[in-house]
């Protein structure tokens, strides 16, 4: 027993075995790989670019694993014409 | 314009890729901007010991091929905004790196960052060469012990011939890191003196890094040594040989971690 546990820190190698549980279990369950997060993209920019010009550069795409759920972030930079409204496709 | 250092040392498992996040979070401490690339590809593990697993989007694969932009790869660490992982792929393998792909990625983090290390899987296969083509200079991590050394000096000799710079004529920098000392032992008799292994390989000595309980605490957590206890004994080790990198000079020693009386009539007892 470690002193610190009497202040609620959690020895770190239950912080390795819940890391390690998380991050398995969702290589084993070969979702949220980059082939899905490609595949998302392709498909959410495909709709954008219906309606707007998107630089492929100016995406970024964010992941974060969870317990259960996983959320996707996906930031599209909007170019915005002189005029004021977003350039069309 | 970056410097681009290979950490890299024949021998599995001797501390590659702890040297490479804690001498990448050292630099990054400082100031500098950091990227930490894995090239451990189908085996990667420099993830999880930054704490990135959880966030990696793209690989190093994806960015050679083009299915990614480098921007989109690199993954900027929570606690230390200068310092960045460009992650390996899990699922695939070496052969789908190409060379004029890693070329070029490494050209573009030439220009992003002011140091890129790049974490070497272990062996002498095409792996650990393409971990090394485009090294400025090399961190070999060595274990006192016989066959790592020996393997050191495997790599070593590969160095000196098949990377870039040695292909261009031009003398290849590197640095010794000797992981995993064990004060007592050497005192013992029992384990390869420091002077014998630098006598053997005859490359400079950039640290001393003593085997502690908290390099595993770190990596059980998912952060780089230097930055989860900056205090320890493999931390100071580490900030130290950052500093030597970046031209300092800095009186070698073995740090070690202080134990309390208590902590040492236990170790004592047990040993
Ligand atoms: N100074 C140290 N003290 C105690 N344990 C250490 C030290 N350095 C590394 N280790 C432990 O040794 C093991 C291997 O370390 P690491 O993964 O860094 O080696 P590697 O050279 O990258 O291995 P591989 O060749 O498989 O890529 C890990 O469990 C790590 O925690
Ligand atoms: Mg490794």
């Amino acid at each position: 027993m470690n002193i610190f546990n009497l202040f609620g820190k959690r020895p770190s190698a239950r912080v390795a075995s819940d890391r390690l549980k998380l991050i398995l279990a969702h290589e084993r369950s070969g979702r949220g790989g980059s082939d899905l997060v490609l595949l998302l993209r392709e498909e959410i920019l495909a709709v954008i670019e219906r309606h707007v010009a998107v630089e492929r550069d100016k995406v970024q795409i964010r992941l974060e694993r969870g317990i259960g759920v996983s959320t996707l972030g996906v930031d599209i930079e909007l170019p915005v014409t002189v005029g004021g409204g977003l350039a069309a496709a | 314009m970056a410097k681009v250092l290979v950490v890299t040392s024949g021998k599995g498992g001797v501390g590659k890729t702890t040297t490479t996040a804690a001498l990448g979070a050292a630099l990054a401490q400082s100031g500098a901007s950091v990227a930490v690339v894995d090239f451990d590809v189908g085996l990667r593990n420099l993830d999880l010991v930054m704490g990135a697993e959880r966030r990696v989007v793209y690989d190093l694969i994806n960015v050679v091929n083009g299915d990614a932009k480098l921007n989109q790869a690199l993954i900027r660490d929570k606690r230390l905004d200068t310092l960045h992982l460009l992650p390996a792929s899990q699922t695939r393998d070496k052969d789908a790196l190409t060379d004029e792909g890693v070329a070029r990625v490494m050209g573009e983090l030439r220009e992003k960052f002011d140091w890129v290390i790049c974490d070497s899987p272990a062996g002498i296969e095409r792996g650990a060469t393409l971990a090394m083509r485009h090294a400025d200079l090399a961190v070999v991590v060595t274990n006192p012990e016989v066959s790592s050394v020996r393997d050191s000096d495997r790599i070593i000799g590969l160095l000196d011939s098949k990377t870039l710079k040695a292909e261009r004529g031009e003398k290849m920098e590197k640095h010794l890191i000797l992981s995993r000392y064990d004060p007592a032992r050497a005192d013992r008799g029992d384990m390869l003196k420091i002077d014998d292994v630098l006598e053997i390989l005859s490359i400079p000595l950039l640290a001393i890094v003593p085997e502690s309980l908290e390099v595993l605490r770190a990596s059980n957590v998912g952060c780089p040594v230097t930055m989860n206890n900056p205090l320890s004994a493999p931390a100071r080790a580490y900030i130290d040989a950052a500093r030597r990198l970046r031209g300092e000079t800095v009186a070698m020693s073995v740090p070690s971690d202080k134990k309390s009386l208590i902590n040492k009539l236990f170790t004592r007892r047990a040993a």
